[in-house]
């Protein structure tokens, strides 16, 4: 078996909210794949296997979800397998979807991710005070907010750049009907009044809690017709939350995987030849630590494209259209709606927020103290 | 190695959709209904989804209180939590009217009271919150079925279930923690230096994460340190042990590879610097235990700010 082409040919989110008290896990995520096969113009019958991602089980105290969600998901009697890797899941999860039909292992694959935060809460479960330990973890903010101010000391960023990155995203969640947060009339000033969290990091920095699942139907070019989403590259690497000298501003992991997925979809200028990208941004000053970790700007130059409105929908890069993890936050499904979303744009699909002319896209997720990432490239033409 | 307890815990707050709604509001009421699947089967418990077809189920129907045991093991020690304190039977039982088996408790004096093919009945729980406990248990003989004389399904919808989950794990470290952890009691800080890059760790790793060895060379590390970066934590949140707001920093010591988190104080949070020199404040000799809380704080040292080329590196 050659390589195969690979195509998104169907996607699929809930409208994400604080609280779907009005289903189960199981129907949250039964929502998004109906969509998703919907927009595929297929049936659950039609599907060949499944994969399932989810953050940690402790989240929504399920041990094993994808045994207890293998009937809503269509899997029953089909090969399926569950990925994890935090925050980063739900692109990794489609990586994982992408690269059974790239095999030839399969020729129609459903993907799915989700997250009901709801259930539970986050912020313990990523608090957990381990024996012999200073108690000091504070949720995902408290990991991060210091690495933030590393970044603004180190890139000597102006400190309203993640003010900027709020109002962009949470305006442009307005233009998205699945978007949790949808903020018009947010302003520079009112983000810069919010409360301080995790002092570099404000309220209205900081990405919501959410219910929410994202699917995505990836298939052979034998299934896929003319409206898809082409994979031209995926990537992912790995490294350890913590060793002496790591980068946590710009970590290894990120670049490693970004040169690799430019190099297999033969981008050699992200910057000038990639028309909107969908951005892990959960705190809002990871959009320049990203953009420069993804290679779009050399390093401590990221704010410099913030900054010049680059990033804004009709900007030379268009970041988040969506509105992003800002505007919603199920957190394994978060990724995945980071690699719909970018597959929407080249399909035309995107609604409202759809970036005109959108033809080469980047998915993007990262996940745990910033040490899994994983993105995909997809286009509007076949490979 | 030393080892403590480790035992999160957390009341999850679970919404059970329209379909499984309806069944615990009907065992909230003493019935028990089963799903009809695409094929006619009746499933109990009910499941949102069809096992063959993977459809949306919608359909409730009545099942009996009574049926029939298809398969048993026994218990004969109990763990808290389990249906029943005493000795009791885990048994799949197809109730008169369903077309699948359901697991749950069967109360019975000893296991030679148990046999497959023996009748049950459903005792029902004093107290009811539309849960599967609801059930107390099953026991011995018929019950009565008011199947007929029952309206068909009730119309109330549960919404939300809490359901406490907790675990118990012993935490266990590694050789090379115990070793700095019992330095630690005696109130010093002690790192291990890798022997292949030559990085003190500390704590010490049971493998250096960048050559995958055990570091080896113990260090004694002094008080002094020097704060890489830091936040301010103003958010509380469940489970959180220190009241906001707080400056949660990287402290480095001095002769250190690589920083850990800790607090500081004896100083306004707005006066913290990176680069701010700190020493560690322990607490009184008297309370120290195997525990990096017995450095309470650390606190300015007075130092010249350190060169942010000193601890780039370190970001
Ligand atoms: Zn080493």
């Amino acid at each position: 078996m050659g390589e195969q082409a690979a195509a998104v040919i169907g996607t699929g989110q809930t409208r994400h909210t604080t609280k779907r008290h009005d289903v189960s896990i199981a129907g949250l995520c039964r929502e998004a794949v109906d969509r998703a096969l919907a927009d595929a113009n297929m049936d659950i019958a039609d599907i060949d296997a499944v994969v399932l991602g989810k953050a940690p089980d402790l989240f929504e105290g399920v041990m094993m979800p994808e045994l207890a969600l293998s009937d809503a998901i269509g899997a029953t009697g089909k090969p399926m397998m569950r990925v994890h890797t935090a925050g980063s899941v739900g692109g990794s999860t489609a990586n994982v979807a992408a690269n059974l039909v790239r095999s030839g292992t399969h020729r129609r694959v459903l993907a799915i991710a989700f997250e009901k935060q709801s259930e539970s809460n986050a912020m313990w479960a990523l608090s957990i005070a381990v024996p012999f330990n200073m108690p000091v973890n504070a949720g995902a903010g408290g990991y991060f907010a210091p690495h933030v101010r590393s970044y603004i000391r180190r890139s000597g960023a102006p400190e309203e750049i993640g003010a900027r990155v709020a109002v962009k995203d949470r305006r442009n969640g307005v233009r998205n009907e699945f978007a949790h947060l949808r903020q018009p009339d947010i302003t520079l000033e009112s983000v810069q009044a919010s409360t301080m969290l995790w002092d570099p990091i404000r309220f209205d920095e900081t990405c919501p809690s959410s219910d929410g699942a994202a699917a995505v139907v990836i298939t052979d070019e034998h299934s896929a017709g003319k409206r898809a989403a082409w994979i031209h590259a995926t990537a992912m690497r790995t490294e350890p939350t913590t060793y002496s000298g790591r980068d946590q501003v710009n970590p290894r992991a990120g670049r490693d995987a970004a040169a690799a997925l430019w190099r297999d979809a033969g981008i050699t200028d992200p910057l000038s030849e990639v028309d909107v990208a969908e951005i892990y941004v959960p705190f809002s000053w990871f959009e320049p630590m990203w953009l420069e970790n993804l290679g779009f700007a050399e390093e401590g130059k990221g704010w410099v494209l913030t900054e010049a409105g680059e990033t804004e929908p009709t900007g030379r890069l268009p970041v988040n259209p969506s509105g992003g993890v800002l505007c919603s936050n199920p957190i394994g499904a978060s990724g995945m709606v980071r690699f719909a979303e970018a597959a929407m744009q080249v399909m035309g699909s995107a609604g409202e927020h759809q970036v005109d002319g959108a033809r080469t896209a980047l998915g993007h997720a990262y996940g745990g103290g910033s040490q899994y990432f994983s993105m995909w490239l997809v286009r509007s033409e076949k490979p | 190695m030393l080892s403590a307890p480790l035992e999160p815990g957390f009341d999850y707050t679970r919404s059970y959709g329209p379909l499984l709604g309806r069944f615990a509001a009907g065992l909230r009421a003493c019935r028990i209904l089963g799903a009809r699947g695409a094929d006619g089967k009746v499933h109990v418990p009910a499941v949102e989804y069809d096992p063959e077809t993977a459809a949306a189920l919608s359909e409730l129907v009545p099942v009996s209180p009574t049926g029939t045991v298809r398969t048993w093991s026994w218990q004969s020690a109990p763990l808290s939590g389990q249906p029943l304190e005493q000795p009791f039977a885990w048994a799949l039982i197809q109730l008169d009217g369903a077309d699948t088996a359901m697991l749950h408790a069967v109360e019975a004096p000893g296991p030679e009271a148990m046999r497959t093919g023996m009748r049950v009945h459903a005792r029902w729980a004093a107290e009811r919150r539309g849960a599967i406990t609801d059930i107390a248990c099953f026991v011995p003989g018929e019950g009565p079925d008011e199947r007929g004389e029952l309206p068909e399904v009730p119309d109330a919808v549960e919404e939300m279930l809490t359901s406490p989950i907790h675990l118990s794990y012993m935490h266990s470290a590694s050789p090379q923690e115990s070793t700095y952890l019992r330095e630690l009691a005696e109130g010093r800080v002690v790192g291990m230096r890798c022997p292949v890059c030559r990085k003190v760790y500390v704590p010490p790793r049971g493998a250096c994460p960048v050559d995958g060895v055990p570091t080896e060379e113990e260090v004694e590390l002094g008080d002094n340190a020097t704060i890489t970066t830091f936040c301010v934590v103003n958010v509380p949140f469940p489970g959180q042990r220190i009241k906001p707001p707080y400056v949660c920093a990287y402290i480095l010591l001095d002769g250190a590879d690589i920083p850990f988190l800790h607090i500081v104080l004896g100083c306004a949070a707005s006066e913290v610097r990176m680069g701010m020199r700190v020493r560690a404040a322990w607490k009184p000799r008297e309370e120290w235990t195997t525990n990096l809380a017995n450095i309470d704080h650390f606190t300015p040292n007075g130092e010249p700010d350190a060169p942010f080329e000193s601890y780039a590196h370190h970001l």
